[in-house]
C-alpha cells in the first residue's frame, strides 16, 4: 500500500510539473501577476509530492518489504539499517528518485528565498526548473518505476553490491547529485534570462550563491568518491580517470569556471554571453554524466546501472535540454550587451585566461572520455584512453592556472600593475624556491616533475596569504588597524582566500602522494616484521569472525617507529555470501602528514599471509584540501551581500574596508 | 548589426553539441564490449607463457585442446577485471567452462598479490610479461575474453568486464551451442 502511495504521488508530482512549467512561463510573457504567482505554490507542491515518493520507498528498504522489486533485488534483511538506507540510492531507479527529490528541494528552495527577485524573472526560472524535473519525472516513471512489485515476494533479498556497503560511499551520490543538480539552478537562471532578453549585475549576484553551493557539494562528493576508492579498493590509487569519474569532474570544471566568470559579470558586467553559456555547459555536464553512467555507450566500472534502452531516453532528453537551450542562446545571446573594453593585464584579465584553461581542460577531459566512442563510431579500432593522457594534458593546463592564481587575486580591476604586483610577490618567490630546493634534494633520485608540483602548492598557498596581508595592510599601519581590517573584509574576500588555500593543499597532497610514494608487497608469517619509510610492521596473527552480513578474516599489525609503537592496525578481508563477493577493508593509520596503508590478502596455505603495504606521504591532505575548498565555498556563501534583503544597509557600512578590493 | 562571423560563433556551441550528440546515437547502437576480432574461427596463435609464480601453472596453446574455455586477459591495475572476477570464478567453479587465464604485462607479485586477494579461479595462468603474446593475440585492452572452442579455435572475443547480461545473452548460449 505504501509503496503505491509512494507510485502515485509521483504522479501526482509529474502533473504540478506540467502545470509549473507552462502556466508561469506564459504569465510572465503575458504579464500576468496571477498566473506567474502559481510558480511558487507550485513548487512547494512538488517538493512535497517528491518527500512522500521518497519516504514510501525509503519506508520499504526500512522494513525489508521484498514485494518491492526494487528492494528485493538490492537489499537483504541482515544488512546495516545505514545500509538499508544508502541502498535507497544505491542502485538505478532509487538514484534517479533522490536525483528527482534534490531537483524539487533546489526548486523549492528557489521558491522559499526568492522572493526578492522580480516575478517575471523568478516564474521563468521555476518553470524551467519544473521543466527539467519533468524530463526526470517522466523517465522515472516510464523506464525505472522504482515501486514495481515482485509477485510472489522472495524470502529474502539479493543485497547491495557489498563494495558499496561503506559509510563514505552511503554519503557519495548525495553530495554529488546535490552539485550535479545545484547546477540546474544556474542553468534555470540562464534560461530565463535567455528568454528575458536581459543579463544584468543583479542577474549575476543572484545566480552566484547557488552556483557557490552546488559547487561546493560537488566538491565533497567527488572527493568522499574518491576517498572510498583509496579505502575500499584496496590498492592505495584514489583516482583512476574512469569515464564515471570524469563525468563528475568535467562539470567540477566547467561550474569552476563559471564562478569566476561570474564575478566578472557581477563586478564589470562584461563576460555576460559567455557566463551564460558556462551555466548551460555545466549543467549539460551535468546531464552528460547521468547519460553516459546509464546508457552503457562506454565501458566503466560502474557499470552495473547500464541499460541500452534508457540510453535512448535519456539521449533524446540530453538534445532537448542541451541541443534546446544552445540553439536559444545562439539565437538570444547576441543580443546581450557586452560589457566595457578590457585591459589584459587587470584582474578580469586574469580571470579571461582562468576561464580559457579551466574549459580546455574540461574539453580534454571530454575528448580524452568520449575518444573510444568516436574512434568507435567511426569504424575504427576499439581503444581505450588512460591516465597517461590525461596525466600528460593536465599538468601543462594546471601549472599556467595555478601561477596564475597567485598572481590575478593581487591585480586591480580595470588596468593593474603587473610590475608592482610582482614586487609584492617577491617573498612568496623565494618561498616557493625553498620549497622546490627542499623537495627536490629531499628525495633526491625522485620524480622532478615533483618539485613543480610542491613549488606550485607553495607559490598559490604564500601567495593567497601575501593577498590577505596586503589587504589587511598587514606591518604596513598599525596591528589594531590590520586586525580592523581583517574583520571587515568581506566574507567574500575569505572565501576566496581559503578555497584557494584548499587547492594548494590538494596539489601538495597529489604531488607527494603520487611521487613519493613507497610500497611494499611480501608473504609475511604471525610475528614477522617488514620495514617500509621507517615504519616497522609486525603482523601478530590473522584470526576469523562474523560480521552482520559478511564472513571477516581481520589481522592484528602493530607499526612502530624506531622501537616506538605508532599505531596498531586491524585490515579485514570480508567475504558477502549473498552477493558472493569479497571485499578488502584496508587497515589505514594516518599522521596526517602521511598514510600507513596496510592490506592483508590471502593465506598461502602455509601459515603466511600476503601482505601489501603502503607509506602514502600527504595523501589525506587531498580530501583535506577538497573540505577546505567547500568550506571557502560556504564561507563565501555566507557574505551579507548574498543574503536576502541585507545589502544596501550592510554596504554602507563595510565600505571601508571594500576599498582596497576596489583599487589597489 | 551584426557580424556574421560573431553570429557563427554563437551557433558553435549548438553545432558541435548536435555533431557529439550524433556520435551518442551511433554510440547507442555499438555495444563497446562486442569486437568482431580478426582471429575469429582461426586457431588460438601458438605460445608457451611461463606460470606466475611456483604456485600456479604456465599455459600453452596445447592446454587449450578438448574443452570448451575461456581464455580470459587480465592485469592487477586493471579496474574492471576486479569487477568481472566474481562472475568468472562463479562459471569456473560450476564447471560451466575451463578458465584460463592471461596475466598480461604485470609484475608477478602484483599479480600474486591480485589472486591472493580475490581468489584464483584459473586452472593455469600464463604471465604475458611484455605483452608479446597479447599483440599476436590482438588484445586492445585489459580484460578481454576468448571463447575457445573443443578444437582450440578462437569463436568469440569479449572486451572488457563479463556482466550478467553477457553472459544470459550472448556468452551462455554461445558456450551451450559450442558444447554440442
Amino acid at each position: 500500500m505504501i509503496a503505491e502511495i509512494g507510485h502515485f504521488a509521483l504522479i501526482l508530482a509529474l502533473t504540478v510539473a506540467l502545470v509549473q512549467a507552462t502556466l508561469p512561463m506564459i504569465g510572465a510573457a503575458r504579464d500576468d501577476g496571477a498566473w506567474m504567482a502559481l510558480a511558487r505554490p507550485a513548487a512547494g507542491v512538488q517538493w512535497g509530492c517528491v518527500v512522500i515518493a521518497f519516504a514510501a520507498l525509503t519506508h520499504a528498504y526500512v522494513t525489508s518489504d521484498f514485494s518491492v522489486l526494487n528492494v528485493a533485488n538490492n537489499s537483504h534483511s541482515a544488512k546495516p539499517l545505514l545500509y538499508k538506507i544508502s541502498g535507497v540510492w544505491g542502485n538505478h531507479e532509487g538514484s534517479l528518485l533522490l536525483w528527482v527529490l534534490i531537483l524539487a528541494t533546489f526548486g523549492g528552495a528557489v521558491a522559499l528565498f526568492g522572493g526578492n527577485l522580480p516575478p517575471t524573472l523568478r516564474a521563468r526560472v521555476l518553470s524551467v526548473q519544473a521543466l527539467i524535473a519533468i524530463g526526470f519525472l517522466l523517465f522515472t516513471l516510464t523506464t525505472s518505476n522504482p515501486f514495481e512489485r515482485l509477485v510472489p515476494a522472495p524470502m529474502d533479498g539479493a543485497d547491495l553490491n557489498p563494495l558499496l556497503q561503506d559509510p563514505g560511499l552511503a554519503f557519495h551520490p548525495p553530495f554529488l547529485y546535490l552539485g550535479y543538480v545545484g547546477f540546474s539552478i544556474a542553468f534555470a537562471f540562464a534560461m530565463a534570462a535567455l528568454i528575458e532578453g536581459r543579463v544584468d549585475v543583479a542577474w549575476a549576484r543572484w545566480v552566484r550563491p547557488w552556483t557557490l553551493a552546488a559547487w561546493s557539494f560537488l566538491t565533497l562528493g567527488i572527493a568522499l568518491g574518491s576517498w572510498w576508492a583509496y579505502y575500499e579498493l584496496g590498492w592505495g590509487g584514489w583516482w583512476f580517470w574512469d569515464p564515471v569519474e570524469n563525468a563528475s569532474f568535467m562539470p567540477w570544471l566547467a561550474g569552476t569556471a563559471l564562478l569566476h566568470s561570474s564575478i566578472v559579470c557581477e563586478k564589470r558586467g562584461a563576460l555576460r554571453a559567455w557566463t551564460i553559456l558556462l551555466a548551460i555547459i555545466a549543467f549539460s555536464f551535468s546531464l552528460l554524466g547521468t547519460f553516459l553512467v546509464r546508457s552503457g555507450v562506454l565501458t566503466s566500472v560502474h557499470a552495473f546501472a547500464t541499460d541500452p534502452a534508457r540510453g535512448v531516453f535519456i539521449l533524446a532528453f540530453l538534445v532537448i535540454v542541451v541541443g534546446g537551450s544552445l540553439a536559444l542562446f545562439a539565437i538570444r545571446a547576441p543580443q546581450l550587451k557586452g560589457g566595457g573594453l578590457f585591459a589584459p593585464i587587470s584582474r578580469e584579465g586574469g580571470l579571461v585566461i582562468n576561464n580559457l584553461l579551466l574549459t580546455t581542460a574540461a574539453a580534454t577531459v571530454l575528448l580524452g572520455t568520449l575518444y573510444p566512442l568516436f574512434v568507435d563510431a567511426l569504424g575504427g579500432d576499439k581503444v581505450s584512453v588512460g591516465p597517461p593522457y590525461f596525466n600528460a594534458v593536465f599538468v601543462p593546463l594546471m601549472t599556467p592556472l595555478i601561477i596564475l592564481g597567485g598572481i590575478a587575486p593581487l591585480l586591480a580591476w580595470k588596468r593593474a600593475d603587473l610590475a608592482g604586483v610582482l614586487g609584492r610577490l617577491r617573498l612568496v618567490g623565494v618561498a616557493t624556491a625553498i620549497a622546490v630546493v627542499w623537495a627536490l634534494w629531499s628525495h633526491a633520485g625522485g620524480p622532478v616533475l615533483a618539485g613543480l608540483g610542491i613549488g606550485l602548492a607553495t607559490w598559490l598557498a604564500a601567495s593567497a596569504a601575501r593577498e590577505w596581508a596586503h589587504r589587511v595592510r598587514l606591518f604596513a599601519v598599525p596591528p589594531g588597524e590590520s586586525l580592523r581590517r581583517a574583520f571587515g573584509l568581506p566574507r567574500a574576500a575569505y572565501g576566496m582566500t581559503i578555497a584557494h588555500l584548499g587547492v594548494a593543499c590538494v596539489i601538495a597532497g597529489i604531488t607527494a602522494s603520487s611521487a613519493w610514494r613507497v610500497e611494499s608487497l611480501q608473504v609475511m608469517r604471525p610475528g614477522e616484521s617488514v620495514a617500509v619509510a621507517g615504519y616497522d610492521f609486525t603482523l601478530l596473527g590473522v584470526d576469523n569472525s562474523d560480521g552482520p552480513n559478511y564472513a571477516v578474516e581481520r589481522g592484528h599489525v602493530t607499526v612502530a617507529r624506531a622501537g616506538a609503537p605508532v599505531a596498531e592496525l586491524w585490515p579485514e578481508k570480508r567475504f558477502y555470501p549473498v552477493q558472493q563477493r569479497p571485499t578488502t577493508e584496508a587497515a589505514i593509520h594516518t599522521t596526517w602528514f602521511a598514510d600507513l596503508y596496510f592490506v592483508v590478502g590471502d593465506s598461502d596455505g602455509r601459515g603466511g599471509w600476503s601482505t601489501r603495504i603502503y607509506y602514502n606521504p600527504l595523501v589525506p591532505w587531498i580530501w583535506l584540501g577538497a573540505v577546505v575548498m567547500a568550506l571557502g565555498g560556504a564561507v563565501s556563501l555566507s557574505d551579507r551581500r548574498h543574503r536576502v534583503g541585507a545589502p544596501t544597509r550592510s554596504r554602507a557600512r563595510a565600505a571601508p574596508a571594500l576599498a582596497p578590493e576596489a583599487g589597489t | 548589426m551584426l557580424v556574421p562571423v560573431r553570429r557563427f560563433a554563437y551557433l558553435l556551441p549548438v553545432t558541435l553539441f548536435l555533431v557529439l550528440a550524433g556520435f551518442f546515437l551511433r554510440g547507442l547502437s555499438l555495444d563497446p564490449s562486442e569486437v568482431p576480432t580478426a582471429l575469429a574461427d582461426k586457431p588460438m596463435p601458438e605460445f608457451d607463457l611461463p606460470a606466475v609464480d611456483d604456485d600456479t601453472r604456465g599455459l600453452a596453446t596445447a592446454d587449450l585442446a578438448g574443452a570448451v574455455s575461456f581464455v580470459n586477459v587480465f592485469a592487477s591495475w586493471c579496474l574492471p577485471c576486479r569487477a568481472e572476477h566474481p562472475l568468472l570464478t562463479t562459471l569456473a567453479e560450476a564447471g560451466t567452462v575451463k578458465l584460463f587465464g592471461i596475466s598480461y604485462k604485470d609484475k608477478p607479485a602484483d599479480a600474486r598479490a591480485w589472486l591472493d586477494e580475490l581468489g584464483d579461479p584459473y586452472e593455469r595462468i600464463g604471465a604475458d610479461l611484455d605483452g608479446r603474446i597479447g599483440i599476436d593475440l590482438g588484445v586492445y585492452g585489459v580484460p578481454e575474453t576468448f571463447v575457445i572452442d573443443r578444437d582450440g579455435r578462437i569463436r568469440y572475443k569479449h572486451i572488457g568486464p563479463i556482466t550478467q547480461r553477457d553472459l544470459d545473452k550472448h556468452l551462455l548460449p554461445l558456450i551451450e551451442r559450442l558444447r554440442q
